[in-house]
């Protein structure tokens, strides 16, 4: 009788439990708030992973460490030092006068005492001194630049506006986002993956566009393209420019950036702002270059090379182009969430449609409903009264899953589905050797009582055994699944577990409760 | 009411040999079938690629869709059709990741909008790069490895009561996998030495019931993937959830078996294995059937029912739990009786 009161007491304990924990996924008010998760196949969505890529990263990083010699150099005087990028993130400086050298070295010693020394050859009276990054630097701006590339996508998604976005590192220079809901996908996509780099440089009329454009490139200039498509007819022109390599001025400087609609031509733009420096630096430039063409350029691509009429103080500025609103609205995120460090590529991305999403839940539910019913039909034919109180542990059975679902905020998917309704065949199994067992036992001449007691002691050890190896499956795909696998996963591990206790406990008790003070000669099984 | 009654006494074992044929001629037929394909068909999950799942509103011809497809330079594309009749829907696959170019689900949509002259909706669209379709390819194997030699482990302690044996089966396990991936092995033969290695270290060791339950295990999904790949089907990740469930469901059957097996050694000890062994599992008969059978009514209901995605998912389990059942009854406890004409050699 003890025994008996201890597990009324816990399985009344557990179901409570279960009660509580499933509520909220059908009534949002109630405590403790934690809801099922739906899955993205489930809920449509977006996954997406994405690769930072590290290598340009160094590469723009050391493109940097180029420039700022190059600006020592100016400062100090030290004249007939050539400094490139080469081989990406390797620096060479070729020392054509002797007497540079010294001098150099001694700039390299104070001022760039990081740089690590590959090689120092003489050829044809031209010293050239090859230098790089060291491996512990390296990888310090490598992980900087992830780290930067997740916070500015985080930025970005946040001004986007997504119900619960979910954004993680993965591996080292992966980038794992789950958009659920999202309905633009391809906006989205644009969104996050823009590196939006902003830089400003200026226009070079004073040369032959045509001569560069047939091959002739002057040093320190570049030939950028404005892309424009023509909204009615669809069709994309470029039309070159050439422009002074030197960026002036980049994004990094702004403070804010705004759409605002042109009251002239009613059309958007967008109003960017430059902070205390950057304003000064802006000012200096239209300053110095009145009557020519700043280049506003984005990712390589000019916007608009408007002329400078006049200087301009106050760190204000327009960025206007044949947008739509959504358009101005986009690159105003962009421009205010930041620049990614390096570009990045998209690895993998899956996308269901909320059309599917709700026919997949509708398609599962009704498997559910009916492979459920069929077992629980059977269950009653064949065992009678037992079998209605395995269909018993097999209904709370799904009411457990459920609720450790909740209440582990595990996530579930389609597979996750199909994982409940094959827990509903393999559950009925504890309770089927249990019964046969039983019967077996009654068939030699026992009394209930005892065939019961006999059924469940013999069967017992059978069962765990035979339950652990499905859960050593299913940790295994729980370990190394990925997304809706993991789903299934997780709701075989639950369904294994709860059906142990039903099974092992929860039936045990009903029948005891059955036999309890009563001389039962035959049992309905 | 009872399927089987409790006085049943058919004669598995002595049909063993009838049971070793037809397991030899399908093990072999799902073998060739593999070579013949050339492996196994994988999805864009291990071999990388694009799938794009859409919906017409009407009835279109497949070529409408092909047409479309080069319009927009996607000629390399195979279409086929998806879930139900009624539901107009196909699956667009090809080999490239190309959907990272901006407006490519846009594009899509427009260029079979016009080539099909009806709506088009675009249900999913899924790209796998190569560098993740390896990185899910390796995953898989992985489970399925580690799957394995926790089994093994879990068996060679748990029936012969060796542990310690089974720790040492554990390490030289691990170290046989660590010489192979020395030697630059690739993951799937990676896998077929280790398995090679546990059946030879259990033969030697005599751990008699965990070999009968691996060469069961390995019976059950060497033919479930070969019945797929007969009906060449697609290996998705959702197979191989497929198929470490089978593991664990033929586990369960043959563990069932086993553990009858040894009861039933304690009580009878005067009488020759083939009787004990023929004894335990028409005992267990009964259990089996049933469970199969429950099982498999949940199912053939997702077969059925579940929609498109899950079918072939369904497909591999109802596969898998008949293989499972079949081979329950008539290989894992046969194997034992080759146990006993070892020993007598002794």
């Amino acid at each position: 009788m003890k025994n008996f009161s201890w597990k009324l007491v816990l399985v009344f304990v557990v179901i409570v439990a279960a009660i509580i924990y499933i509520l909220p996924s059908l009534k949002p008010a109630f405590w403790p708030h934690k809801q099922i998760n739906l899955g993205l196949d489930l809920q449509g969505g977006m996954h997406l992973v994405l690769e930072v890529d590290t290598e340009k990263a160094l590469e723009s990083t050391v493109e940097r460490i180029s420039q700022e010699i190059r600006e020592q150099l100016k400062k100090e005087r030290i004249r007939n030092v050539a400094i490139d990028r080469v081989e990406g993130i390797k620096i060479s400086a070729r020392i054509k006068k002797e007497g540079s050298i010294e001098k150099f070295r001694a700039l390299l010693d104070d001022e760039f005492r990081d740089l690590r020394e590959l090689s120092d050859r003489k050829v044809d009276g031209v010293q050239t001194i090859m230098m790089d990054i060291p491996d512990s630097d390296r990888d310090q701006i490598e992980k900087l630049a992830v780290d930067q590339a997740l916070e500015t996508i985080r930025n970005r998604i946040d001004q986007f506006g997504v119900s619960e976005p979910d954004i993680r590192r993965q591996g080292e220079n992966r980038i794992l986002i789950q958009l659920p809901g999202i309905k633009d996908t391809q906006r989205a996509k644009d969104l996050i993956g823009k590196t939006a780099l902003l830089e400003f440089k200026l226009v070079d009329d004073t040369q032959s566009l045509d001569s560069a454009l047939n091959g002739n490139l002057p040093p320190g200039r570049e030939i950028l393209y404005q892309i424009d498509e023509d909204p009615q007819t669809q069709r994309t022109s470029k039309t070159p420019f050439l422009l002074k390599k030197r960026t002036l001025l980049t994004g990094a400087y702004l403070t804010d950036a705004r759409v605002q609609i042109d009251s002239q031509f009613n059309e958007p733009y967008v109003s960017i702002n430059f902070d205390k420096k950057g304003a000064r630096i802006f000012e200096r430039i239209t300053g110095d270059n009145v009557q020519k063409r700043l280049a506003i350029v984005l990712d390589n691509s000019v916007y608009s090379a408007p002329v400078i009429q006049e200087k301009i103080a106050g760190g204000q500025a327009r960025i206007t182009g044949r947008f739509t609103t959504e358009e101005a609205r986009d690159l105003a995120i962009v421009l205010r969430a930041g620049a990614l460090p390096a570009p990045v590529n998209i690895l993998e991305e899956r996308t269901v449609g909320p059309s599917l999403g709700a026919d997949s839940i509708r398609k599962g539910l009704i498997s559910m409903c009916i492979g459920g019913l069929l077992v629980i039909i059977f269950m009653v034919i064949y065992y009678k009264t037992a079998g209605l109180i395995a269909d018993v542990a097999l209904l709370l059975n799904i009411l457990l899953i459920g609720a450790g679902l909740a209440g582990f905020q595990a996530t579930l998917t389609l597979p996750g589905i199909a994982g409940i309704i094959l827990t509903i065949g393999m559950a009925v199994d504890a309770n089927v050797i249990i019964f046969e067992r039983i019967r077996e036992e009654m068939a030699l001449g026992r009394t209930p009582r005892a065939a019961i007691d006999a059924g469940y002691k013999r069967a017992t050890l059978t069962i765990l055994d035979a339950n652990v190896t499905t859960l050593i499956a299913a940790l295994v795909l729980f370990q190394f699944g990925t997304g809706p696998v993991k789903g299934f996963a997780v709701t075989l591990s639950l369904g294994v577990i709860a059906s142990l206790f039903t099974s092992l406990v929860l039936s045990r008790m009903i029948f005891d409760y059955i036999l309890m003070n009563r001389k039962v000669k035959t049992l309905s099984i | 009411m009872q399927f089987v009654k409790p006085d049943v006494n058919i004669n598995f074992i002595g049909k063993r040999k009838i049971a070793y044929i037809v397991s030899a001629v399908m093990i072999t037929i799902s073998i060739g079938s593999l070579i013949l394909h050339g492996g196994p068909r994988l999805g864009i999950d291990f071999q990388g690629g694009t799938l794009i799942q859409v919906k017409f509103l009407t009835p279109v011809k497949i070529d409408a869709i092909k047409t479309g497809l080069q319009d927009i330079d996607l000629a390399k594309s195979s279409v086929q059709e998806f879930g139900d009749m009624e539901a107009n829907e196909y699956l667009i696959r090809t080999d490239s990741s190309v959907m990272t170019s901006e407006g490519f689900t846009t594009d899509v949509q427009k260029a079979l909008a016009f080539s099909t002259g009806g709506e088009v909706e675009i249900r999913r669209v899924e790209m796998v790069g190569p560098q993740v379709g390896q990185d899910l390819r390796e995953k898989a194997l992985f489970a399925m490895f580690y799957a394995l030699l926790f089994i093994t482990i879990y068996i060679s302690g748990r029936f012969e009561f060796k542990w310690m044996v089974s720790g040492i089966m554990a390490a030289a396990l691990i170290g046989a996998v660590y010489v192979l991936t020395l030697l630059n092995v690739s993951i799937p033969w990676l896998i077929v030495g280790a398995l090679i290695v546990t059946l030879v270290l259990f033969w030697f060791l005599e751990l008699k019931y965990a070999m009968g339950a691996i060469v069961a295990l390995v019976h059950d999904v060497t033919i479930t993937v070969g019945i797929f790949s007969i009906f060449d089907k697609e290996f998705t990740l959702a197979i191989i959830a497929a198929l470490l469930t089978i593991i664990g469901y033929s586990l369960n059957d043959t563990i069932i078996v086993f553990d009858r097996i040894r009861e039933n050694l304690r009580k009878y000890h005067k009488k020759p294995l083939e009787v004990i062994l023929n004894r335990s599992v028409n005992e267990t008969l009964s259990r089996t059937l049933l469970t199969s059978l429950t099982t498999l009514f949940v199912v053939v209901t997702l077969f059925v029912l579940g929609g498109g995605i899950i079918h072939d998912f369904a497909f591999a389990l109802i596969i898998g739990v008949v293989v499972g059942t079949y081979s329950s009854i008539f290989v894992a406890s046969p194997i034992l009786l080759a146990w006993q004409g070892r020993q007598k050699k002794k």
